[in-house]
């Protein structure tokens, strides 16, 4: 069988590009893990349930294990590993889920950290019920989500005390 | 002075690295191994007849297939039974690659090796089995009348029956002023952890050694299984756990044919090879739990008290038996909860069914059982018209009757005995958190608005921190650093923030200077593994034992460096130090240079250890005869008896009179599980039990059709609960500690799911007025329940 025919794609992540040869297939998720070498994006399903495989494409969460990584040619791509401040210290959203416990094994984590990210930039002073439904659409085995809930609210809290002057 | 540590709510030392995408779980290792995938059966129950591999043969990228006929030596004989029992007269496990019969859907019959998994999935696309259908055993009644077989030479489907009787059951049941019997059954849910399971092997042939990486709850088990499967010597295998995204039970169990088949083609290739489970996988060839039939029969005084209680049931097993009885005997046992029925009698049979095997899951076994004590508890109330909670007060073991010995057998085939507890504190605390008394007033007050509000409440009582042992290896470093290595795995549970805590602790070394490592067979040999609640109690007195050990040398060392009595020293903030004069101390790094005498000056902190730099009796050797080298040292812990945690949940729940939706109002949880190391971590353990809980009650549920096939094996039609569906959670503890370990703690992890579907059950029945004897339950269920009501012209 002839091998498969790829395609050069660039996918700029937390602001690197990287030009990469891809078969019109391969995943963005498996892209991102294992062509990049980003491996903080986590596949829970496959099937755009879980959210665990979420990222931000331009700014908006989507779920890259939905989407071809040629599909995101040219794109620019923040992960969980981009969420972290500048200086290499833990960003807003993940540094409210240290203090809150928030996580448990960590596997959907990112998945809550890239949604949590994105929806803070809209919404930088919810109410716990917009908290959750915030979050309603990531699956998590180990937290029951009262934690990450609290979470929300909490890197609400600490975005405010960072960008105060 | 340093701070205790213990019992503080520590932030976890694991997040950081997990937080900013530094986790290293399975798949984020071996980029350049070789991909698996499997030809797994599309039938729950057939003969293979033929494979054809000839339209797979020109995929570019393939490297190798292999089915049954390629094993050798022990990869060829069936996988191991785990926890054999003398009633387990007819165990069955499979082979790693299905011989001549498969009995589920799912279960593996070709291994493709790739160069990468999408290449692997065509290979498996187009190879071709033929089947002779055999007919499929699926569901307890189907299995129970024997009519088809799961395997020619279990007559009946029978894998085991065990009964356990204390006292004479029928006798006391049959003198009772009242009797009820109920049948109660449970339906089929599974771990699903987040992360499936996946395995890497490393195979170096220049060194003849394998390094295999998999998502296990037990390395040293795997580690030992390999070995001996792949005929390797023990020494030339190291099993390494990484981070591991969810176990929840389904890890436990080992090896999985993955786990051989994996580690044995890296080692026929020569190259690294790994297979990563997806989720579709996960469902059909893992494991799953909870499926189970009650027959229950009570008998009990008109005070409500509980004089005979005689329980059979039929355990669905699945096609095999790896872990054998461990789940029916867990519910067996724990039926019994916080209460002291006078004679008590339990039988079960394990049946097989073409099905997913089941093993334990979160819990395993306790849900089912305290699902069926307590609705006795609640049908005896009914029955008497009595408050449900005094009806349970009763029956309750009471505080000065600890140690209670049951009379029974425990699932590590030691005596079924309570430690400690107080049943009745825990209930008193639990009725003021839900506002038990008052609930009558809110039931009204719901009712004048035309919402319909329910309120239940259920025990249990969880043996936690099962034997045989668990140990821990501690050293001090030479920069006062402490590295500690467990060997049993982490799931998530926060264990090395709870043993960097105690260690920290006993030695007096600041947290920050602790480093642990679980489940790494390099690092530390002998252990058990992660199951039944156990690693606070097991590894965290381990590591408590070898903490006193490798301190009591350091005192003996200083003592020697500071001239001092050692009765005369502390260990504060990582010095050793005189009491009360903290100017005369040498720092733990420094007594870590002086515990290993040195030729060698190889940075300075050596130099000091040298034989020309320190003072020493020229008669003596520099160790001691019966001394070692190197500030550390090993320790073992190993208890008689399991310790046995408890706790009581109550919810109060809304339905909705016209789609007969369950809201979740309120959800409280009073939690005893001794000394708390950390209640962060244990709050955090029971939402997510309690939240897996609510799955199982009101959600989750594997559907199998009538031909064997898993209806819904994805996430999109298994419905595990979302952010929208678990309430907030209210906890208040209760510290009984336990008398059995030197930590007085008890296990956490499982607690939170056992009572839960009983609890919500009894809430919806207070609701509705409807009696309900199987969970899960949808809405479309109690739907049915309240129309059939209606048609027997029953009021609510
Ligand atoms: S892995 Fe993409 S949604 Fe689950
Ligand atoms: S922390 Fe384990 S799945 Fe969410």
């Amino acid at each position: 069988m002839t091998p498969e025919p790829l395609h050069e794609v660039t996918l700029t992540v937390n602001h690197v590009p990287h030009q990469l040869r891809l078969p019109a297939r391969r995943l963005l998720s498996d892209a991102l893990r294992h062509d990049v070498r980003l491996t903080g994006t986590h596949v829970g399903c496959e099937h755009g349930v879980c959210g665990a495989c979420t990222v931000l494409l331009d700014g908006q969460p989507i779920r890259s294990c939905l989407m071809f990584a040629v599909t995101a040619d040219g794109a620019s791509i923040t992960t969980t590993e981009g969420c972290l401040e500048p200086d290499g210290e833990l960003g807003a959203v993940q540094e409210a889920f240290h203090d809150c416990h928030a996580l448990q094994c960590g596997f959907c984590t990112p998945g809550f950290i890239t949604t949590i990210t994105a929806y803070l930039e809209t919404h930088p002073n919810p109410s716990e019920q917009q908290a959750r439904e915030a979050i309603g659409g990531n699956l998590c085995r180990c937290t029951g989500y009262q934690n990450i809930v609290a979470a929300v609210l909490r890197a609400a809290e600490i975005k405010r005390e960072r960008s105060a002057p | 002075m340093t701070t205790k540590l213990f019992g503080q709510r520590i932030r976890r030392v694991e997040d950081p690295r997990l937080l900013s995408g530094r986790g290293r779980y399975l798949d984020d290792l071996g980029h350049d191994a070789l991909a698996v995938a499997f030809v797994r059966s599309p039938h729950a129950h057939a003969r293979v007849l033929d494979i054809d591999v000839s339209a797979a043969l020109e995929v570019e990228g393939l490297v190798a297939i292999f089915s049954y006929d390629d094993l050798d030596g022990k990869t060829s004989e069936p996988l191991p039974l785990l926890i054999p029992h003398p009633a387990l007269t007819h165990g069955r496990t499979p082979y790693a690659l299905a011989k001549d019969e498969v009995n589920h859907v799912g279960e593996a019959i070709v291994m493709v090796v790739a160069s990468d998994r999408y290449v692997a999935e065509d290979v498996v696309g187009l190879i071709r089995v033929d089947y002779e259908l055999l007919p499929p055993v699926v569901g307890v009644e189907r299995a129970r009348d024997g009519g088809a077989l799961v395997h020619d030479d279990v007559p009946g489907n029978v894998a085991a029956t065990m009964v356990q009787e204390v006292g004479d059951a029928a006798a006391a049941i049959d003198a009772s002023p009242r009797r009820q019997r109920l049948q109660l059954s449970i339906e089929r849910s599974a771990s699903m952890p987040m992360e499936g399971k996946g395995v890497l092997a490393r195979w170096d042939a220049d060194d003849e050694s394998l390094l295999v990486h998999t998502s296990t709850q037990t390395s040293t088990s795997v580690r030992q299984a390999i070995a001996a499967k792949l005929s390797l010597p023990v020494d030339r295998v190291e099993v390494v756990t990484p981070d591991v995204g969810g176990g929840f039970g389904v890890k436990i169990v080992h090896p999985w044919p993955e786990e051989i088949l994996v580690p044995w083609a890296s080692v026929r290739l020569n190259r690294p090879v790994k297979w990563v489970e997806d989720r579709r996988e996960h469902f059909i060839s893992s494991a799953h739990e909870r499926g189970q039939l009650h027959d229950v029969t009570v008998g009990y005084g008109d005070d409500g008290r509980v004089t005979g209680l005689s329980v059979q049931f039929w355990h669905d097993n699945g096609a095999y038996t790896p872990y054998g009885l461990i789940v029916p005997i867990i519910t067996s046992t724990q039926l019994l909860g916080p209460y002291k029925p006078t004679a008590y009698r339990v039988e079960f049979a394990s049946l097989y069914t073409n099905t997913v095997m089941v093993t334990p899951y979160r819990g395993a076994g306790r849900p089912q059982g305290c699902f069926v004590m307590e609705r006795v508890m609640d049908a005896i109330a009914a029955d008497l018209g009595l408050d449900r909670a005094l009806v349970r007060e009763r029956n309750f073991i009471q505080p000065d009757e600890m140690p209670y010995d049951h009379g029974l057998t425990f699932q590590d085939g030691r005596p079924l005995i309570y430690d400690s507890g107080d049943f009745p504190a825990s209930l008193s605390k639990l009725k003021q958190l839900v506002g038990w008394d008052d609930f009558a007033k809110y039931r009204e007050r719901a009712a004048a608005e035309g919402r319909r509000v329910g309120i239940g409440l259920a025990c249990y009582v969880e043996g936690t921190g099962v034997g045989p042992y668990e140990g821990g290896h501690i050293r001090v470093e030479t920069d006062g650093s402490v590295v500690v290595s467990t060997g049993l795995t982490t799931q998530g549970q926060g264990h090395q923030t709870m043993l960097a805590q105690i260690v920290a602790d006993e030695l007096g070394v600041p947290m920050e200077r602790v480093r642990v490592t679980t489940g790494d067979t390099r690092r530390f040999k002998y252990a058990v593994g992660t199951f039944a609640s156990r690693t606070a109690v097991m590894s965290g007195s381990a590591v408590a034992l070898t903490a006193r050990k490798v301190r009591a040398k350091a005192l003996r060392i200083a003592s020697n460096a500071l001239e001092a009595a050692v009765d005369d020293l502390e260990i504060v903030d990582g010095h050793v130090q005189v009491k009360g004069s903290p100017g005369s101390q040498v720092d733990l790094g420094a007594v870590a240079v002086l515990s290993n005498p040195l030729r060698y000056a190889f940075d300075e902190a050596a130099a000091r250890a040298t034989q020309f730099a320190t003072p020493h009796d020229p008669d003596q050797p520099p160790v001691a005869a019966d001394d070692e080298p190197g500030l550390e040292g090993s320790g073992f812990f190993s208890p008689t008896r399991s310790t046995f945690a408890n706790g009581m949940h109550a919810v109060v729940v809304e339905t909705d009179p016209d789609t007969a939706e369950v809201k979740i109002l309120r959800y409280c949880v009073v939690h005893d599980c001794g000394t708390i190391i950390n209640p962060m971590i244990v709050e955090g353990q029971v939402h997510g039990g309690v939240a897996q809980g609510i799955g199982g009650a009101l959600f989750e549920r594997m559907e199998y059709d009538e031909s064997g096939q898993l209806l819904n094996a994805s996430y999109m039609d298994f419905l595990m609960p979302y952010a929208s569906e678990i309430p907030h959670i209210e906890i208040d503890h209760l510290e009984t500690p336990s008398p059995l370990n030197p930590l007085g703690v008890k296990g956490a992890g499982e607690a939170g799911v056992i009572p839960v579907s009983a609890a919500i059950a009894a809430a919806i029945e207070d609701a509705e007025g409807v009696v309900i004897t199987a969970m899960p339950i949808s809405p479309s269920e109690l739907f049915d329940l309240r129309r059939a009501r209606e048609q027997r012209g029953e009021a609510r």
